[in-house]
């Protein structure tokens, strides 16, 4: 057989014909629309397809728009208090339910808590539209504080995650001997248990934070009239022609993301 | 004596931590979903909302509909098109990514070690930057005006735009660019832990590169395999952006379908009935995944 094809390349193992290239072409598309939304941020034309020069003209058209501020500052500010709650009491959860001998109702909590992780964003956000609505009528509070909870809901389970990860990894020792040696329970926590678990307490902020800033569907059915975010905004603008005013916010949309991900990733490294 | 009331009392603790994330879970999660659960047995209000009277009509007509000169039934055609689209598309999008996904999998799991933390940074960093993002640059890509089109144009091989976009096609090229990190992802957990010695004895014993993919490489990273189609069968199944963005409101899927019943439609009934008929599919896509597990775990002792 080898004679018959020549020379042959020595014999490799994992070698599988054409995975490279599958695998090669997958990394490309990836990557290439989202370059291309990029490039075209910078366009000066107003299509989206023909390039006319590089300008900076429609972030200066996205940073004058009074709504686009708006809808952002209200993003960042819905995924910073998401992130913020939902990461206490998920830390709170994660110690309740690890390393802990098993209780009734142990398996009750872990479900109810991955329960966001299951249920289809759309179904989630019809039910908080019925109950919210109701709440609504009921005490004519329209405030911001309903999307707060619903997004500090769904984050829990993306919060609750890297920090039990990160606690059945830690072992009981240096715990045990600080109360063995008369430090109470909080002193305990706050000097032994709190400082070990911190890298994944951030990571749990900063997944939160990125699945916070990311929704879209269950914002759109809890909102209420002016409380537009930037994603429920750019879905908005969908109806209207596209302008690169819409690639110039997923651009600076993107590269928020992007920091709070290679954050997570260089905390999540340091551990090892 | 003594370690019984230590052992409650480190229960009651255990409980009490929890109750805050319990609190708000079942206040803006699961508590809502019983919520809808009573709606999909009532009334449709003239305006929205809803009349406190029990009625069947809304679970009646997810599959039926009534005449309305007549009063006779008849099978819903509109909303079984999208039940079937809503299926049918979210087990093609699971086809493709793993035709894609496995290779890329592969590929990542045979690299040197020291490599393989950069190609899974590369698949994973999409999957964290916005979704809707990531089907508007889609949408630039597949639109009329968009790269491809004006491309094949300037090169003469097409003289029209190619349609694309607001087809099922569309919508299943979205799907599958959104959830492809999730096919690889955990293909590749299970790639990493294969024994290349029993592919070298596979090979020693005279079977073709084909055969050892088939009966040697695939069967061993089965449960990868599974909860890779689950993971992208079940989003699949709910979502509700990418219809919306490419479909272009044509081509509904189930989810933009329950929208429609809490928005123009104005039949929450209908909508809360569609809603938990879709969780009982996802419900039911769980279980089979749960079965399949637990029956490999068991064959595998």
């Amino acid at each position: 057989m080898t004679a018959l094809f020549g020379k042959r390349k020595k014999f490799s193992l994992r070698h599988q014909p054409g995975f490279t290239s599958i695998a090669m072409a997958c990394f490309v598309l990836l990557y290439a629309p989202i370059i291309i939304l990029v490039i075209y941020s910078f366009n000066e034309g107003r299509y989206i397809a023909v390039w006319e020069g590089f300008s900076l003209q429609w972030y200066i058209a996205a940073w004058n728009n009074e709504a686009v501020i708006d809808a952002t500052l209200r993003s960042l500010l819905l995924a910073f208090l998401a992130a913020l709650i939902s990461t206490v009491v998920a830390t709170m959860a994660a110690i309740g339910t690890t390393r802990t001998s098993p209780y009734r109702g142990l398996t009750s909590i872990h479900t109810l808590i991955n329960q966001p992780l299951i249920v289809p964003e759309i179904v989630t956000g019809v039910a908080l539209l019925i109950v919210f609505a109701a709440v609504k009528v009921a005490t004519g509070f329209q405030g911001f504080f309903y999307l707060v909870l619903a997004h500090a809901a769904f984050c829990i389970p993306f919060a609750y995650l890297p920090i039990r990860a990160r606690l059945e990894g830690m072992d009981k020792t240096l715990e045990t001997a600080a109360a063995d040696l008369y430090a109470s329970r909080w002193m305990t926590f706050r000097r032994i248990t709190l400082p070990l678990l911190w890298p994944g307490i951030l990571a749990g902020a900063m997944l939160a934070f990125v699945i916070s800033l990311d929704n879209v569907v269950i914002t759109e059915f809890v909102k209420s009239a002016g409380q537009e975010t930037l994603p429920t905004y750019m879905l908005g603008q969908l109806r209207r022609v596209i302008t690169p005013e819409i690639n110039a916010i997923s651009t600076v949309l993107l590269l928020i993301s992007l920091l709070v991900v290679s954050l997570y990733f260089i905390v999540t490294r340091k551990r090892t | 004596m003594a370690s019984d009331q230590l052992r409650k009392g480190e229960v009651r603790r255990n409980w009490l931590l929890s109750t805050p994330a319990l609190i708000i879970l079942l206040s803006a999660a699961s508590g809502p979903l019983l919520v809808v659960l009573v709606y999909s047995f009532l009334t449709p209000g003239e305006y929205g909302g809803v009349v406190w009277q029990f009625s069947w009509d809304a679970w009646i007509s997810v599959i039926f509909e009534r005449d309305i000169f007549d009063d006779t039934i008849s099978i819903a055609d509109a909303h079984l098109t999208i039940l079937w689209r809503s299926v049918s598309l979210s087990l093609m999008t699971t086809v493709v990514t793993f035709i894609l996904g496995f290779p890329t999998a592969y590929f990542i799991a045979t690299r040197p070690p020291q490599n393989r933390n950069l190609w899974l940074f590369l698949i994973t960093i999409p999957f964290w930057t916005n979704l809707l993002i990531r089907t508007f640059a889609v949408l630039e890509v597949i639109r009329n005006e968009g790269v491809i089109n004006t491309a094949l144009i300037a090169m003469g091989i097409i003289e029209t735009p190619i349609q694309i976009l607001y087809t099922d096609t569309a919508i299943m090229i979205g799907m599958t660019y959104v959830y492809l990190p999730l096919m690889v992802l955990p293909i590749y957990a299970s790639m990493e832990r294969l024994n290349f010695n029993l592919v070298e004895a596979a090979y020693d014993l005279y079977a073709t590169r084909l055969k050892v993919l088939w009966r040697v490489i695939v069967p061993l990273v089965k449960p990868g395999i599974v909860a890779g189609s689950i993971l992208v069968f079940v989003p699949s199944l709910g979502t509700f952006v990418t219809p919306r963005v490419l479909g272009g409101g044509k081509k509904l899927m189930l989810s933009n379908l329950i929208e429609l019943q809490f928005g123009s439609g104005r039949n929450w009934p209908l909508g809360a009935a569609l809603s938990i008929t879709l969780l009982a599919m996802v419900m039911v896509a769980l279980i089979i995944y749960i079965r399949t597990t637990q029956r490999d775990q068991a064959t595998s002792k």
